[in-house]
């Protein structure tokens, strides 16, 4: 049963790190347009370079 | 509206306090954004074609479509209009719409929904961490095992109660202060009894911890609640944007001087300069020019009035082709236009009665529950003979599986499905529960200028006319923004030699024409007796003059529209305040068989007031001020984009293309999601029936309370998602 003081710990580091995963991918306006996002996959335009990033419109959330 | 005018509309947020200077610091370079509602983009191809097609227009420094909320937004160099993005994008095939960036700058930062969102993941990650340990619990980990995993459940659990579970103690707390037993009541003192009896258990050694019921419920209801408002945000956002399509600003005379003020500023007795083409801000009085105006949107005649000076107009009536200056009578809240605003928000509270399913639900549910777990607490103190922790243990378990989780998704569920579904056919729900509403509707009101038209003329002879003479009407109409003319030059390309053409502001247009004088223009000023149909006549030197006739321009999908409706056994009336040989061809094309012309606003809404009060479920349709009366009347309303502002506040549901057959999409998706909603709540009902009597003996285990409420939950969500 010792296991369990490492795997305890362990679980939920991996559970946080997905929680400041998910909280950084929030504050990065990831799910401004989830319908966007599902589309463009199929459009060949930026597969070579990037899009320039869309200047934040939102001063609270800089990213 | 002119281009100039728009520049106040469009600026960008940071500007919004300073009118005029529409250019936001970035670099040196001038950099302006727009951003414009298209209704019509839906697939990957669309994003490109838009993207790439803005991007290759000169001074475009960047455009970006957002899929989902269906807009772009446009980053410029302010060498562009709004009104040239718009003409670029028809061009390319879509229809487009500009939208407020003031109002757009406080929706789009949408800080609710964002912390909300942040909520859930936090109770998500708890939820999975602690559902880890309680696994373990449950299959049988016993003494010192079992309680660490109830310490370490607890350490995750407290702190994500506190934190996640905020919304629903505001409002419990909020509800019970004004003395009401609101759904978050229950909900509240379920998380918050569950978290403290397990503490309590857990320190001493007690088998059962509730803490992963705590967490869960907290998930399944923050999920709940952020669809609810993902879909309020939308409606409240789509309603607030639009309200930008008005004229904020106007082109004043000072001392002689012309100056672009807003029509905020303007009080009575300035003089006020309106161009052909654009829409008059305040009531006033004509002191000088001619013109003709177009009242359609105000009283639904299709048809421009002429008028000079001495002649009053109305705030929201169209000057359309001379220059007028008018002395201002009544300015902002006084005019007749936002007089009529203020007794639809009045007739908006009596409609605002209107109780959701969802809340008489909540109703009949939130005392049954208490007394319920009262009661339990009350019987196992007794039959204990006073064991106070047995009987606090059964009373929150009651609460704990009672607690509303799948009721708190059974309506927010089915609405989201239900107003993303409308949404991509280009309808807006703005209210709640205005499919509730629509779901009962049984009669249709139509307005016909606008709504079932276009509000746009087509000609109808033209085919019987001599090449010659409609070279020469079109190329004279080409000059003008009359609608007729507009319609005329539109619809016949061919364009002949006219020389010294003018327009006679509030008549036609005259010019020369191989020597010949040509007039185009009203019956009595070419020397015609005019008919009864819609026409501009054309008259060459002394020859006969000849009529183009006209005839207003049905919108796309009415005439499916009107026939599915009947079809479906509902009463479809047309009330217009235009004059009657309009009215009656129009319900002739579209075997409307009630229709009535000539009605006044006050008509409409006594009309719909009427049928309301024999019980009827009235849908009303319509977009002009003369209809907002009724708007508001009816049990539930809709008005396309191109409405005043006035009729789209008082409306449920705006419809944002151009093609009306989406209200059948509506009256449908409505009956269905609300059946899917009674569902829902037999499904939640369902379960308790059987749940409930297992807490009350005390047989409820944390197993059991976990199972009934993810599968009743996810039941529920899986129930709305098959809406169709």
């Amino acid at each position: 049963m010792e296991v369990l003081a490492i795997l305890i710990p362990v679980s939920l580091g991996l559970g946080l790190l997905g929680l400041l995963a998910f909280v950084w991918s929030l504050r990065a306006r990831q799910y401004d347009d989830p319908d966007g996002d599902s589309a463009r996959i199929l459009s060949d335009d930026y597969d070579d370079a990037p899009a320039p990033r869309d200047p934040p419109s939102d001063p609270d959330y800089p990213d | 509206m002119s281009a100039t005018e728009y520049q106040g509309a469009v600026a960008c947020p940071g500007c919004a306090a300073t009118p005029g200077a529409a250019t936001t610091a970035s670099g040196a370079a001038r950099r302006e954004e727009v951003v414009l509602s298209l209704p019509g983009v839906h697939c990957a191809g669309c994003i490109s074609t838009v993207e790439r097609g803005l991007k290759a227009l000169p001074g475009i420094a960047d455009a970006r479509v957002n899929l989902t909320m269906k807009r772009a937004r446009i980053h410029h160099d302010g060498t562009r209009t709004v009104e040239d993005l718009i003409a670029a994008l028809e061009k390319l095939g879509y229809e487009a719409l500009p939208l407020d960036m003031v109002a757009l700058s406080s929706t789009e930062t949408d800080r609710v929904g964002r912390e909300l969102l942040m909520r859930l993941g936090v109770s998500f990650f708890a939820m999975m961490n602690i559902m880890l340990l309680s696994v373990a619990v449950w299959s049988g980990a016993a003494d010192a095992t079992r309680d660490l995993f109830h310490m370490i459940s607890g350490a995750i659990a407290l702190p994500t109660v506190i934190f996640a579970g905020q919304p629903f103690f505001k409002s419990a707390w909020a509800s019970l202060k004004a003395g009401r037993l609101g759904m978050d009541v229950p909900i509240s003192l379920a998380i918050i009894l569950a978290s403290s009896i397990s503490v309590y258990e857990t320190f001493n050694s007690g088998h059962h911890a509730y803490f992963d019921a705590a967490v869960m419920l907290t998930f399944f209801l923050l999920g709940g609640r952020y669809l609810d408002h993902r879909t309020r945000a939308v409606a409240r956002s789509a309603a607030q944007e639009l309200a930008a399509l008005e004229v904020p600003r106007a082109m004043v005379l000072r001392d002689g001087v012309e100056e672009m003020v807003a029509v905020s500023t303007l009080s009575v007795g300035d003089l006020v300069v309106i161009r052909p083409g654009g829409r008059v801000p305040v009531d006033g009085v004509v002191t000088e020019g001619a013109s003709e105006i177009d009242r359609s949107l105000l009283t639904g005649e299709s048809l421009p009035v002429p008028t000079g000076p001495g002649k009053a107009v109305a705030a929201g009536e169209v000057n359309l082709t001379g220059r007028l200056t008018l002395r201002v009578t009544a300015a902002g809240k006084d005019t007749s236009l936002a007089r009529m605003a203020e007794l639809v928000a009045v007739a908006e509270e009596a409609r605002n009665t209107y109780t959701s399913l969802a809340d008489r639900a909540a109703r009949a549910y939130s005392p049954l529950v208490h007394i319920l777990s009262f009661t339990a607490f009350g019987v196992w103190m007794w039959i204990t003979g006073g064991d106070l922790r047995f009987a606090i243990n059964i009373s929150a378990a009651v609460l704990i599986i009672t607690c509303p989780c799948a009721l708190g998704l059974a309506v927010p569920a089915v609405v989201t499905a239900a107003s993303g579904k409308l949404f991509r056919a280009g309808l807006l729900i703005k209210s709640g529960t205005a499919l509730e509403r629509l779901a009962t509707v049984d009669t249709v009101v139509f307005d016909k200028t606008g709504t079932l038209t276009l509000g746009r003329p087509e000609p109808l002879n033209l085919p019987g006319i001599a090449p010659e003479s409609r070279a020469v009407a079109a190329t004279l109409a080409a000059i003008s923004s009359h609608p007729l003319a507009q319609a005329l030059a539109e619809a016949e390309q061919d364009r002949t030699q006219v020389e010294e053409i003018r327009e006679v502001p509030g008549y036609g247009i005259e010019g020369r024409w191989q020597g010949t004088p040509v007039r185009l223009g009203r019956a009595a000023w070419v020397g015609a007796t005019g008919g009864a149909l819609t026409a501009t006549w054309l008259r060459i030197g002394s020859d006969a003059p000849i009529p183009f006739t006209f005839a207003d321009r049905l919108r796309p999908g009415a005439e499916d529209l009107v026939r599915g409706l009947m079809a479906q056994g509902m009463e479809v009336h047309l009330l217009s305040g235009d004059v009657a040989p309009a009215v009656e061809d129009l319900a002739k094309r579209l075997s409307i068989p009630h229709w009535q012309a000539e009605i006044l606003p006050e008509g409409k809404a006594a009309f719909v007031s009427g049928l309301v009060a024999e019980g009827r479920s009235v849908l009303m349709v319509g977009d002009g001020l003369n209809d907002t009366g009724a708007l508001a009347a009816a049990t539930v309303s809709i008005s396309p984009a191109s409405a005043l502002d006035a009729a789209r506040v008082a409306s449920d549901i705006v419809l944002m293309g151009q093609d009306i057959a989406p209200v059948s999409d509506a009256l449908r998706i409505s009956r269905q999601s609300v059946k899917r909603i009674r569902e829902n709540f037999a499904i939640s009902f369902g379960y308790n029936i059987v749940a409930v009597p297992v807490a009350l003996v005390g047989l409820a285990s944390p197993l059991l309370a976990a199972l009934a409420m993810s599968i009743s939950s996810i039941t529920v969500t899986l129930n709305a998602l098959r809406l169709k």
